[in-house]
Formats: structure tokens, C-alpha cells, sequence
């Protein structure tokens, strides 16, 4: 088992957030504002990303806040973090959204799509992340500009491998294995372990 | 799975949700069974949510009021059951997966050629009082992980009455044997399960079933060194010295 390395990882002010989602799943609407203030920036920008309509964002973004109001006692501790829980969830309903609405737009905005290969330059009005958007840039780069374009537009942009395959005009197995390592070399260098 | 198409090599998109739905799903079955698969998803998932994090913005002031007040009426879903509350038979699907009763599963399929000894079932079974075994004994957990993940571990699968079967695990290495029972009858009242190491004839204590459940992964009390085999029998709660009873079944250890 690997040593647990924690660099960067902003510590949110006040309780634990699992602390405060276990007050949650026992009904507690309070410990839920306070959930809410850790977690709703973290939530709306990782929606907004893969969504890039705003006001879709909110309204997917909201619901995603509702259900871990809801699921809060299905949360299990053991399988992750409070946080990765969340914007797990959220990363995934952000998808599934932009797989509902887009499901064969995606290949008609190519171009589109090439162009706008979610840079981490991109301006976020925000929060108290800089530290936590500064280490994960800085590990961005030290995966190959292949790797970084293709989790990029994985996780940025909610593409499935086969359209990252595609967009690329890459093999299938190339764009698998670019996502296994870009993620591997990321975990690494963020000192991820779980 | 066919090697060109192995689903270990779909962690990463997995985790970045960059699967399509159907083979998510086959992902899924393949990390019920490979325990460095999962562990390594769970990971890579920690990974991706970091990228998410990074990415944070502030949402509009009123956002706050809007979603407080929407949850006031939504119900909380039930949580499932704790293993404190009892035991939880339900839900097999979202239990968490556990390490070593995972591991259990590669190390069998890898001693029997990768067929499928390990239904599915069974490693449900086995992840639900694994579970609870992790908390009261973490350590010992992965030492039996540690066992179970072995390059030189050892399977024998043997079917007892009712159709419940038993596997030993052995790691020459590590000088220890795992043992993992599936639908065993509930011990009468008053008696529990214990293992024996068999010296040669010579029954040595390996360790209790812990009562009340009808599959066990356990990690056998003490090492292998000349043991050939080992043997369960039923003696009174807490166990005994010696074996009081005929073995309920015994089995040869791996070569």
C-alpha cells in the first residue's frame, strides 16, 4: 500500500467535509449549507467545462447538489474521498447531458471541438483553487501533449475514447492507452493515491 | 476476455467516463473480479476529480438560496445497511469492493487457468464480510491480501455437503494460508468453525470462522511451515485445542 502523499489539496476551512456529509445523511440541513459553500464552486466549474452553456450548467449543477443532498447516506467513506465522490458524480451527469443533447453532434463539431481542445489557460473567475489549478497545471505538463489533448478532452469536454479517437484520426488502442497513462503519470505527480 | 480486447487497459477512460454505456458495464464486471483493476480506477478516479477541483468557479450568489431551499423537500434516500446494524445481505451490487476477497478471485482464476471457479456470487458474498473483516482487522487483511496476491499462491477448491465449497490458498513465500468458505451451514448453537493445520496428522490450531455467516475469507492463524493440509472442524464457541470432533472436511494443501 502506497504512502499517503497529500500536496497542494486546498484544506477547506471548518469540518471535514466527510464529517459534515455524514451530519447530511443524517438530515441536517445545516451541515448541508456547509457542504454546499466547499463544494458548489468545485461542482458548478466541473459542469460548466464539460457543458460550456451556462445556463445548463446551473440548472445540471443543481441537480447534482440535490442528489448528493439525497444519496448523502449511500455515501461510503471507504470507497474515496468526500470531495471525489461529489465531483464524480457531478463529472458524470455532466456527461451524461452532453451525451443526450449531442449524441452525434459531436462528430459535426470537429472543428469546433479541435479548436477549442480545453486549454488550462482558460479563464475561471475564482475561489480558493489557485493553489490546487497551479499543481495540476504544472502536471499537465508533464504528460505528452498527446496524453494531456486526450484526457483533456475526455474529462474537459466529455468526449467517450472513440471520439477522442476520432477528432485525433487516432487508433482506438492509441487513445486508450493515452488515457491510462496521461492519468497514471497525473496521479503520480499529484501524489494521488486511494 | 480476449487479450485484444482487454478491459484493464480501459481504467483510464473509465475513470474519465469516457466509456459508452455498454462498455462501462463490461468494465465494471472486470473490476468485480481484478482487484489491481479496481484499485488502480479508484485511484484514477481521485485523479480525474482533481482535475475537476482545479476548475472550480464561483457560482451566482443566488444559487446558494436555490438549492437550499430545493432540498427542503426532497427525501433522503435509506442508507444502506451498516455491518454494525447486522448483516447486510442486501444491496450486493453497491458494496464496496474489497481488496482481498477480490484478490481471492485473481489468485484462483490465475492458479486455475483464468476458468470461471469464482462465480460471481461468491465474490459478492465474499466482498460483503470482507467488509467488516477490514475494519475489525485491517492488518490482517492485507497481509492476507498479501497471500492472496502472491506470485507463488496456491488454490485447492473443494466442495463440501449442501453445496458449499471451501479454498485454501497457500503462499510458500509468505509462509501462509488463506482460507475462503462459501454457503456453509450455520454452526448449531453453542459450536463454532475452526481450522486446523494438518502436521502430518498432527492438527494444530489455524483459527475460528467468525459465526453467523455463511462465507468466509480468512487469513488461517499462524504459519503453513510443515503442514500439508488443513482440516475444519466444529468445537464449542472459542474454539479448542485439539480437534473434538470429526472433521466436517479436510483437505490437502496445493502442491
Amino acid at each position: 500500500m502506497k504512502e499517503v502523499v497529500h500536496i497542494g489539496i486546498p484544506s477547506a476551512p471548518g469540518p471535514d467535509l466527510q464529517e459534515l456529509l455524514a451530519r447530511v445523511a443524517r438530515g441536517e440541513q445545516e451541515a448541508f449549507a456547509d457542504v454546499y459553500d466547499a463544494v458548489a464552486g468545485p461542482v458548478l466549474g466541473v459542469v460548466r467545462r464539460v457543458l460550456r452553456d451556462h445556463a445548463q450548467s446551473e440548472e445540471v449543477a443543481q441537480d447534482v447538489l440535490v442528489e448528493v443532498w439525497r444519496t448523502a447516506p449511500r455515501y461510503r467513506p471507504d470507497r474515496g474521498t468526500a470531495m471525489n465522490w461529489i465531483l464524480t458524480l457531478a463529472h458524470r451527469r455532466a456527461v451524461d447531458r452532453v451525451r443526450s443533447v449531442e449524441a452525434s453532434a459531436a462528430r459535426e463539431h470537429k472543428a469546433a471541438l479541435l479548436a477549442h481542445t480545453p486549454e488550462f489557460d482558460e479563464v475561471s473567475e475564482q475561489v480558493e483553487t489557485h493553489l490546487e489549478r497551479e499543481q495540476v497545471r504544472r502536471c499537465l505538463r508533464t504528460l505528452t501533449e498527446l496524453q494531456r489533448q486526450s484526457v483533456a478532452l475526455a474529462y474537459y469536454s466529455g468526449l467517450t475514447y472513440r471520439q477522442v479517437a476520432e477528432l485525433l484520426a487516432l487508433p482506438l488502442g492509441t487513445v486508450k492507452t493515452r488515457l491510462r497513462d496521461g492519468l497514471i503519470r497525473l496521479r503520480d505527480c499529484l501524489g494521488v493515491s486511494a | 476476455m480476449t487479450r485484444s480486447d482487454d478491459p484493464h487497459t480501459l481504467t483510464g477512460a473509465f475513470a474519465l467516463h469516457a466509456l459508452e454505456d455498454e462498455e462501462r458495464a463490461r468494465v465494471e464486471e472486470h473490476l468485480a473480479h481484478c482487484d489491481p483493476c479496481a484499485q488502480e480506477v479508484r485511484e484514477l478516479t481521485e485523479t480525474a476529480a482533481r482535475l475537476g477541483l482545479a476548475v472550480a468557479t464561483a457560482p451566482r450568489r443566488g444559487m446558494r438560496d436555490d438549492v437550499l431551499r430545493r432540498i427542503t423537500s426532497v427525501r433522503q434516500d435509506v442508507p444502506r445497511a451498516e455491518p454494525e446494524s447486522g448483516l447486510p445481505r442486501t444491496s450486493r451490487r453497491a458494496r464496496p469492493v474489497s481488496r482481498w476477497a477480490l484478490a481471492a478471485c485473481v489468485a484462483a482464476a490465475a492458479a486455475f487457468g483464468g476458468t470461471a471457479l469464482w462465480q460471481h456470487q461468491q465474490a459478492q458474498d465474499a466482498r460483503d464480510q470482507t467488509h467488516q473483516a477490514r475494519k475489525e482487522a485491517r492488518e490482517q487483511s492485507q497481509e492476507l491480501a498479501s497471500v492472496l496476491t502472491a506470485p507463488d499462491a496456491r488454490t485447492r477448491t473443494g466442495r463440501l455437503a449442501d453445496g458449499a465449497s471451501a479454498t485454501v490458498v497457500v503462499s510458500a513465500s509468505r509462509n501462509r494460508a488463506a482460507f475462503v468458505a462459501a454457503g456453509l451451514p450455520e454452526p448449531p448453537r453453542g459450536k463454532v468453525y475452526q481450522l486446523w493445520f494438518d502436521d502430518d496428522g498432527s492438527m494444530r490450531p489455524a483459527g475460528l470462522l467468525s459465526p453467523g455467516r455463511d462465507s468466509q475469507a480468512m487469513l488461517m492463524d499462524g504459519p503453513v511451515d510443515r503442514a500439508t493440509g488443513m482440516g475444519i472442524t466444529l468445537e464449542p464457541s472459542g474454539g479448542s485445542a485439539k480437534p473434538t470432533t470429526v472433521p466436517v472436511a479436510q483437505m490437502l494443501f496445493p502442491a
